[in-house]
C-alpha cells in the first residue's frame, strides 16, 4: 500500500535517485536528442523533405491555373481523363474535386517538377502508390511540393482523407516515363 | 453530512454520492463500448476484403460511431469514475459539490445520446474528426460539446476535492503519486476541453448558420489540440492506474517519487505539443514549427514516458524481490500472477503500449518519416497499441478490481475472466501488427474499398497487402470476442455476481433504493498516513534496485533505435523532394 499513499518522505523531492533509474534516464535522453536532432540532419543531408512552401487560393484561381496547364500541354486521354506532358522544371497542378484526381500528368524520370496541390471542395489525401508518398490536401490551401521522380512507371494516386461516399473510388494517375 | 462506507477487502473508503457517480460512469462507459465493439466489428469485417460486410454508406456510419464511442465516450466516462475515485476515495475525503456530478453524468449522457442518434440517422457520417468543409447535423458537434461541459465539470469537482482534502487535512503529507497522475490527466483534459470548445462551438454555429465559413486548416490545427491531448488524458489515467494497480496487488511503491512526479510534470509540460503529429504533411506550416511541435520541444514527453516504462515494472520488480523472489533477473515476474486478469490485462497493456504504440508513436511523429505513413491504416494500428490496448485493456484489468471493491461482487465466470486479457491483448496485437505492414504498403485507412471498384482509373495494392488486412480482420475479430467476454463478465458480474454484502442488491448498488445503512457511517475516516518508510535494496553484480526491467528497458531501447532507423531507410527510398 504505497503508490496511493502519500511519499514516505515528506520532503521527497530531495530523497536521492537509485542507480538505475539515473543511468536509464541519461540513455533516454540522449536517444531523445539524437531523434530530435535527426529531423534538421535530414533537412540538410536527407532528399525527402516536406515543403513549408503554400498559399492561400480559392477552388476558382486553382482551377483556372489547372486548365491553363491542361490546355498548353495535353497530349492524350484516358477514360476521357486528359494527360498532360509539361516540360521538365515547370509548375505542374493536381486538383482534388469528388471524386477524381485532375489531370493525369506525365513527368520524365530523373527530373525536377513544382507540384502544386488543392482541393476544390472536400479535404482529400494524396497517396502516391506504390512509392507510397502521403499528403493532405485542403481546401482553399495550395501546396507546392518540389518533386524529383526517380524510378519509372505508372503510380496510382489513392484519397486517403474520407471524402463521402465516393472516396473509394477516387483514383487518380501520374506517369514517370524512361 | 457526507457519508462513508470502508470496503473490508481493500481497505478504501468510499463517499457515498462518489460511490454512486463512480458507478453510474463506469456504466455509461461499459454500454458506449458495447456499441464501439459492435461498430469495430463492422468495420474489420468490411476492410477483410474478402468478407466485404457492409456497404459504403453503413461502413463509414459504422466507422464514425466507432470511433466516436470507442475513442471519446468510453474513455471519457470511464475516466470519470477515476477521477472521482483518485480524489474522492484514495484521498478519504468527501466529494467537492456531490450534486454538480449528477448535472455533470446528465449533460454527458445527454450529449452522447445526442451525437449518437446523428450518427445513426446516416446523416453524419463524418468520421471522429468530422473535417470542415464536410457538414454533420448541428446535433452532432452539440452532443459533443454537452458531453464535453459536463466532462469539464467533473474535472473541477476534482480539483475542488483536492483542495478540500488539503484543507480538512484527510492525509499527511503530499498527495499520492496515483492522485498526482490522476492530476496531471485533469490538467490536460481541462486544456483538451478548451481546444475543443475554441473549435467546436464555432462549428455548430457553421452548421446551424450563423457563420459562414471555418477555414478547413484551422479547423484541423485547432481540432488535434482537442483530438490529440484527449489521447494524451487516456495515457496520464491510464499510467496512474498502473500505479494503482501495482499498488493493490503487490504492496509496490515508486521508485522514486521524484523521478516519477517529474515524468507527469513532463507530460503536463510538452505532451500538448503533439496536436502537430497531425499537420506535418500540411499546407502552410513551416518545418520550425513543425519540428519543435511534433518531438515535444526534444522529446521531453517521450522521455516521461520511457521514465514511466522503467519505473512501472521497476515498482513491481523491487516489491516482489522484498518477497524473496529474487533468483535470476526475472523470478519476480515468471511468478508473478498470471492467472489474475488484473494483473495479466495491466502488464499485457503496458508491454503493447510500449513496445508497439509507443515506438510506432515516435516514429509516425517523425516530421519527414510522416509522409510515408500518413494517413495510411499504419495510423490507426498504432493508436489501437496505445488506446485499445493500452487504455482500454488498462480500464478493463481495473474493472476486475472494481466489481468486488466498488460493486462489492464476486466475479462472474472468473474462468472467462481469466482468459479475457490474453483473447483481447492477444487479438488487438495481431491486428496492430498486420494494419502496421499493410500501412508500410500504402493502404488507406478510412476507406471501404482497397479493389477501388466501380473507379474510372486503376491501381492494385500487392497480394500481399490484402493478407495482411486479412489477419488483421481475424486480429480485429477476436478482440471483439475479448471485448465481448469483458462486457459479458462485467454485466453478469453486476445482475448475477455472488454478493459479497447480502444486504446490497442490484438496484441499491446503484443508489436507487436507500443502499444498507448499517454499512454507511457519517464518522470521518482515519486520516490517510505517509507510506511506511523502506530502505531501498540492491541485487545482482550491477547493484541495480530492478536489474530485471533495466533489461526489459534495455531491450524496448534496441527495438526502438532498430526500427527507427529501418523507417530513415525505407523513406530514403522514395523520390526526392523538398
Amino acid at each position: 500500500m504505497t503508490s496511493f499513499q502519500p511519499p514516505a518522505e515528506r520532503i521527497w523531492w530531495k530523497t536521492p535517485v537509485g542507480k538505475d533509474e539515473l543511468i536509464w534516464i541519461g540513455i533516454a535522453l540522449v536517444w531523445c536528442l539524437i531523434m530530435f536532432f535527426m529531423m534538421p540532419y535530414w533537412h540538410v543531408y536527407g532528399k525527402q523533405n516536406l515543403s513549408s512552401e503554400a498559399y492561400q487560393t480559392t477552388p476558382a484561381k486553382f482551377k483556372a491555373r489547372v486548365d491553363a496547364m491542361v490546355e498548353q500541354y495535353k497530349t492524350g486521354e484516358e477514360k476521357g481523363v486528359p494527360i498532360v506532358s509539361p516540360p521538365a522544371g515547370s509548375d505542374v497542378y493536381i486538383l482534388a474535386r469528388l471524386w477524381q484526381w485532375y489531370p493525369i500528368l506525365e513527368l520524365q524520370k530523373g527530373k525536377s517538377y513544382r507540384l502544386h496541390l488543392s482541393s476544390l471542395d472536400w479535404q482529400h489525401g494524396f497517396s502516391v502508390q506504390p512509392v507510397n508518398i502521403n499528403m493532405q490536401v485542403v481546401p482553399g490551401y495550395e501546396m507546392v511540393l518540389n518533386i524529383t521522380p526517380d524510378q519509372s512507371g505508372d503510380y496510382g494516386i489513392v484519397c486517403n482523407e474520407y471524402c463521402g461516399i465516393g472516396h473509394s473510388t477516387m483514383l487518380g494517375k501520374i506517369i514517370v516515363k524512361e | 453530512m457526507a457519508q462513508f462506507r470502508i470496503c473490508p477487502d481493500s481497505g478504501f473508503y468510499f463517499d457515498r454520492s462518489a460511490e454512486q457517480l463512480m458507478k453510474v460512469n463506469a456504466v455509461a462507459g461499459v454500454v458506449c463500448l458495447l456499441v464501439a465493439g459492435i461498430m469495430g466489428l463492422g468495420v474489420i469485417l468490411t476492410r477483410w476484403q474478402t468478407i466485404h460486410l457492409l456497404p459504403a454508406d453503413m461502413f463509414y456510419t459504422a466507422l464514425t460511431a466507432h470511433g466516436i464511442n470507442a475513442l471519446i465516450f468510453w474513455i471519457i466516462f470511464f475516466e470519470m469514475a477515476v477521477l472521482y475515485f483518485a480524489s474522492s476515495t484514495l484521498l478519504r475525503c468527501r466529494l467537492a459539490a456531490p450534486r454538480w456530478g449528477w448535472v455533470a453524468f446528465a449533460l454527458m449522457v445527454i450529449g452522447a445520446v445526442m451525437n449518437n442518434i446523428a450518427v445513426f440517422s446516416g446523416k453524419s457520417s463524418v468520421m471522429m474528426t468530422s473535417y470542415v468543409p464536410m457538414q454533420a447535423q448541428p446535433h452532432f458537434y452539440l452532443g459533443l460539446i454537452l458531453f464535453a461541459v459536463g466532462a469539464l465539470i467533473v474535472c473541477f469537482m476534482f480539483l475542488g476535492t483536492l483542495v478540500i482534502a488539503k484543507d480538512e487535512k484527510t492525509y499527511e503529507g503530499s498527495i499520492p503519486l496515483v492522485t498526482f497522475g490522476a492530476l496531471t490527466a485533469a490538467i490536460i483534459a481541462i486544456f483538451t476541453i478548451a481546444s475543443g470548445a475554441i473549435i467546436l462551438i464555432p462549428t455548430f454555429l457553421w452548421s446551424i448558420g450563423y457563420i459562414s465559413h471555418i477555414d478547413a486548416e484551422m479547423y484541423r490545427v485547432i481540432w488535434w489540440g482537442m483530438g490529440h491531448s484527449s489521447q494524451q488524458i487516456n495515457v496520464a489515467a491510464h499510467i496512474s492506474i498502473w500505479y494503482l494497480i501495482v499498488g493493490i496487488l503487490f504492496g509496490a511503491r515508486p521508485l522514486s517519487e521524484k523521478v516519477s512526479r517529474l515524468a507527469f510534470l513532463l507530460y503536463i509540460l510538452f505532451l500538448q505539443l503533439a496536436s502537430a503529429h497531425h499537420i506535418l504533411v500540411d499546407p502552410g506550416m513551416g518545418t520550425e514549427w513543425k519540428i519543435f511541435n511534433t518531438s515535444y520541444a526534444m522529446y521531453l514527453a517521450v522521455l516521461a514516458s520511457m521514465i514511466h516504462g522503467l519505473t512501472v515494472p521497476g515498482a513491481m520488480e523491487v516489491a516482489q524481490r522484498r518477497k524473496g523472489l529474487t533468483k535470476g533477473l526475472f523470478e519476480w515476474l515468471r511468478k508473478a500472477p498470471w492467472d489474475n486478469p488484473v494483473f495479466s490485462g495491466f502488464f499485457i497493456a503496458l508491454i503493447v503500449f510500449g513496445f508497439l504504440g509507443g515506438i510506432t508513436g515516435v516514429v509516425m511523429g517523425t516530421e519527414q518519416i510522416n509522409l510515408i505513413i500518413h494517413n495510411t491504416i499504419y495510423v490507426p494500428a498504432h493508436f489501437h497499441a496505445t488506446v485499445a490496448v493500452g487504455t482500454t485493456l488498462t480500464f478493463m484489468a481495473l474493472t476486475y478490481l472494481l466489481i468486488p471493491v466498488l460493486f462489492r461482487r464476486k466475479l462472474f465466470l472468473p474462468k472467462l475472466a481469466q482468459w479475457q486479457p490474453y483473447i483481447f491483448g492477444g487479438g488487438m496485437t495481431l491486428l496492430v501488427l498486420f494494419m502496421l505492414g499493410a500501412g508500410t504498403l500504402g493502404v488507406s485507412r478510412r476507406h471501404w474499398d482497397m479493389g477501388f471498384t466501380g473507379a474510372l482509373l486503376s491501381f492494385e495494392y500487392p497480394g500481399t497487402a490484402y493478407m495482411m488486412m486479412a489477419i488483421a480482420g481475424i486480429g480485429g475479430v477476436l478482440g471483439v470476442i475479448g471485448g465481448a467476454a469483458y462486457l459479458i463478465v462485467t454485466v453478469g458480474s453486476l445482475l448475477f455476481g455472488e454478493k459479497l454484502e447480502k444486504s446490497v442488491g442490484f438496484l441499491e448498488s446503484f443508489g436507487i433504493k436507500p443502499l444498507a445503512a448499517e454499512l454507511y457511517t457519517v464518522e470521518r475516516p482515519e486520516t490517510l498516513a505517509l507510506a511506511e518508510k523502506l530502505p531501498p535494496e540492491e541485487h545482482g553484480p550491477s547493484g541495480f534496485e530492478a536489474p530485471g526491467t533495466f533489461m526489459l528497458a534495455m531491450l524496448l531501447l534496441v527495438c526502438f533505435v532498430i526500427y527507427y532507423f529501418i523507417n530513415w531507410d525505407y523513406l530514403a527510398s522514395v523520390w526526392p523532394m523538398g
